[in-house]
């Protein structure tokens, strides 16, 4: 086995006027933005899914349930078809809809059931206490989860809401199957074109660990920030 | 909204294209899934050992496949297996080596917390009557760490089973490319894709409700 490193591959020319390392850098950026407006899309709608599963009324604890249960067991590559091939053609308003945005609503609502279940466990984690307090205050029930519940169970989920995040931007690479023209397509694209696929592929990987790593530090600086004093993780 | 045709979905098609992907699917699950069990338990036993030259090359290897996208190891072991064998192997027993490998990565962390969550005592008394380490594991601390761990080791293989269809992107033939290839020649690739998610969910859903069936029965009482 002889085998040289050949690192130049990136400065070579793709052939649209651009080198390697420039469509490795614009991968890169597709790849964030995927994954930070799917992270938005699966914030929001996973916050409201798992609030809702800890509220009194069994119809909309249903709901959510079912929301997740849903969401939690089609693959992800499955749920990305469905949006790209066969939501589409049933609501043919979304057929001009960019890939990227299909990916996006694909990977914020598969995500959003793993947050609402981080989120609904951190509401339940809570003493019960707590929300009859609210009440006893006379706050109505939004109230009391604005002012008292949720402000507190998001301090606790931080930790489980960060390994999702991380997640996201592994989980981005899917979006290769529909041609967002995110890391891992550029890994199976420039390894066919140029055949320096361990390059290639290192440099990929290496982009995708510094990433994870980085939302990983900044979500410790955020937890750190927002402990919660008087808890076993809040003393220091 | 409307005009789905399922009426070329017949007996005739699940024969002809989904019957083998599917049988594929299970068995790169299952594969994977002892497999990966196995080298998990390994690969947990080295990060709990004393001995720094058997704990942190297992750290390492953990980390790592657990901070990669499933597919890129895909991609990986697809370019590095015959790269380093000088022949090439098909698609599917590189997905078969791909998942035993990534998978146990992931089985080896729950491996870990099942074994740390039984208590000292009991590797006291193992000792104490006078078992070897590997007797102490293997008849005292393992077999509790898997009744322990069993439906997180299950949950997991689920999600390996629903991973499974990530072999798409090396083009190997499982239950979402037998959907695939269905839809493609009856030129009806939107119902396809809905009988694909279908089948999945109901196959991932009864699975899982199994699982919380069986958690609640062999929850241990303390």
């Amino acid at each position: 086995m002889n085998f040289r490193w050949e690192w130049e591959v990136f400065l070579r020319d793709t052939g649209g006027g651009q080198t390697y390392l420039e469509w490795l850098m614009s991968a890169w950026g597709w790849t964030l933005s995927v994954a930070a407006c799917a992270w938005v899309v699966a914030f929001v709608l996973g916050s409201v899914v798992g609030t809702l599963r800890t509220t009194p009324n069994p119809w909309l604890v249903r709901l959510g349930n079912a929301w997740v249960e849903l969401f939690r067991n089609i693959p992800l590559l499955v749920q990305i078809f469905l949006w790209y091939h066969v939501v589409p053609a049933m609501f043919p308003v979304l057929k001009s809809v960019p890939s990227f945005l299909l990916v996006v609503l694909a990977l914020g609502f598969f995500t959003s059931s793993r947050v609402a279940e981080q989120v609904r466990a951190g509401i339940q984690s809570l003493s019960a206490g707590q929300r009859s307090a609210g009440l006893a205050m006379g706050l109505t029930l939004p109230q009391t989860y604005f002012y008292v519940l949720l402000p507190m169970a998001f301090r606790i989920v931080i930790p489980p809401l960060t390994s999702e995040a991380m997640n996201i931007i592994k989980n981005s690479s899917v979006a290769f199957a529909v041609s967002v023209a995110e890391l891992t397509m550029f890994a199976m694209q420039a390894q066919e074109e140029t055949s320096r696929g361990i390059e290639v592929y290192l440099a990929v990987t290496g982009l995708y660990m510094v990433t994870a790593m980085t939302i990983n530090r900044g979500m410790a600086f955020v937890e750190q920030r927002v402990r919660v004093p008087g808890t076993i993780g809040g003393d220091r | 909204m409307g005009n789905l045709d399922l009426s070329f979905f017949t007996w005739d098609l699940v024969s002809k294209f989904l019957v083998k992907g599917f049988l594929f699917s299970i068995e790169l699950t299952l594969v994977a899934m002892v497999g990966g069990i196995f080298l998990g338990t390994v690969l947990a036993l080295m990060r709990l050992s004393s001995f720094k030259w058997l704990a942190y090359p297992a750290a390492v290897y953990v980390n790592t496949m657990r901070s990669i996208p499933l597919v890129m190891v895909i991609l990986w072991f697809f370019l590095l297996i015959p790269f380093l064998t000088g022949r090439p192997l098909g698609a599917e027993w590189s997905a078969v080596i791909t998942f035993t490998a990534f998978e146990a990565a992931y089985y080896s962390e729950i491996m870990r917390a099942g074994i740390q969550s039984v208590s000292r005592g009991q590797v006291g008394a193992g000792f104490a009557l006078g078992l070897t380490y590997g007797q102490n594991m293997r008849l005292i601390v393992l077999p509790q760490a898997f009744r322990n761990m069993l439906p997180v080791l299950l949950t997991q293989t689920i999600i390996l089973f629903q991973d499974t269809s990530l072999v798409y992107a090396i083009g190997a033939y499982d239950l979402l490319k037998g959907f695939e290839t269905a839809g493609k020649n009856f030129n009806r690739p939107v119902e396809a894709y809905l009988l694909a998610a279908i089948v999945y969910f109901v196959i991932c859903f009864s699975l899982s409700s199994v699982v919380k069936k069986l958690q609640a029965k062999i929850a241990i009482i303390r």
